[in-house]
């Protein structure tokens, strides 16, 4: 019930974004629209503060959620291709179903064409294997990789998000 | 119905989002995710036991998919919209090929660069410049389907 509820949520914030629309997300690589910039790191920036504050605030307990696992190499390549599809389609899998949801031809299109893609990669047994298991390195966030502290990452990557809006703001005011 | 309204504003949208993202790591001890819902759909579908499954993504998805719908309703935003067959085939291919990069890298941009951005995963972290690298690369190769 509570992942039906959450993903109802997912799904209602990113058709309020527009990110239903592939031709707005392919603006992105165009820089001719930057509304997936801005709300992915918007997002980023908001649950990463309230993450910290509430651990800080003694409110959760850091170890309670479960950061995905790193393997860099598969990570490395697997987005390098995972992007350039991306771009092609003009949606990610989450937001491909916002787009079928609201009527959309090509994010049904898309759907198929994921699930086509991930079925033949289970036929080839691609979700297992020497490759798929290369460079592990668990849960590691970037403060245990830089030894850096945790509050001092969580600030420079604020720090980035912010000069990134304004050169955004800036880019449109200017285009 | 009457004339659809403008999306909300990206800042006031992405806030919500990660405040979406934050009650999933609170309430559910997890973040969000959507390639893993295909892949437990497939799993099941070819008995590929080597794909990720996850019951808790499947039901996830089906509320993205109840959400969308809302939130365009609400808006008018719902209509049927058909595009041209070039744009329909790479759309198909594109997600294709996103499948094998998702099950590559063990998600997609919600499990990895959203979920394992916010919580500074490195994996989510080279996922997410990896993704980006990999879109701007290829955009020129496919602008005219585009603009």
């Amino acid at each position: 019930m509570t992942a039906m509820l959450i993903g109802i949520a997912f799904g209602f914030a990113l058709e309020r974004a527009g990110l239903g629309d592939s031709r707005k997300l392919a603006g992105q690589f165009y820089f001719t629209d930057l509304t997936v910039f801005k709300v992915m790191f918007t997002a980023i920036v908001t649950a990463m503060l309230g993450v910290f504050w509430l651990a800080r605030l003694g409110v959760i307990d850091l170890a309670s959620i479960s950061v995905p696992e790193t393997y860099l190499v598969p990570q490395l390549l697997g987005g390098l291709i995972f992007g350039a599809g991306f771009v092609a389609a003009g949606l990610c899998p989450g937001t491909s179903c916002v787009s079928a949801a609201t009527g959309r031809a090509d994010g049904l299109a898309v759907v198929f064409g994921l699930f086509t893609g991930v079925l033949l990669c289970g036929a080839a047994g691609l979700g297992d294997g020497h490759f798929y298991n290369l460079t592990p390195r668990g849960t590691e966030t970037l403060p245990q990789l830089l030894h850096v502290p945790y509050g001092v990452v969580v600030f420079a990557v604020v720090a980035m998000a912010l000069t990134m809006f304004k050169l955004a703001e800036r880019f449109k005011a200017a285009s | 119905m009457s004339r659809p309204q403008a999306y909300s504003d990206p800042y006031v949208a992405g806030t919500g989002l990660g405040l979406v993202l934050l009650a999933s790591y609170v309430l559910a001890g997890r973040g969000l995710g959507a390639s893993g819902a295909f892949t437990t759909v497939a799993a099941k579908v070819i008995n590929a036991p080597s794909l990720h499954q996850s019951q808790w993504l499947l039901l996830e998805i089906g509320g993205v998919i109840i959400g969308g719908f809302l939130s365009a309703l609400l808006a008018g935003r719902v209509q049927w919209k058909v595009e041209r067959g070039s744009r329909m085939s790479l759309a198909f291919a594109g997600g294709a090929v996103m499948g094998l990069g998702a099950v590559l890298a063990r998600g997609c941009t919600s499990g990895l660069a959203l979920t394992g951005g916010a919580l500074l995963s490195v994996g989510g972290w080279i996922f997410m410049i990896a993704a980006f690298a990999g879109a701007y690369a290829l955009a020129p190769l496919v602008r005219r389907s585009w603009l």
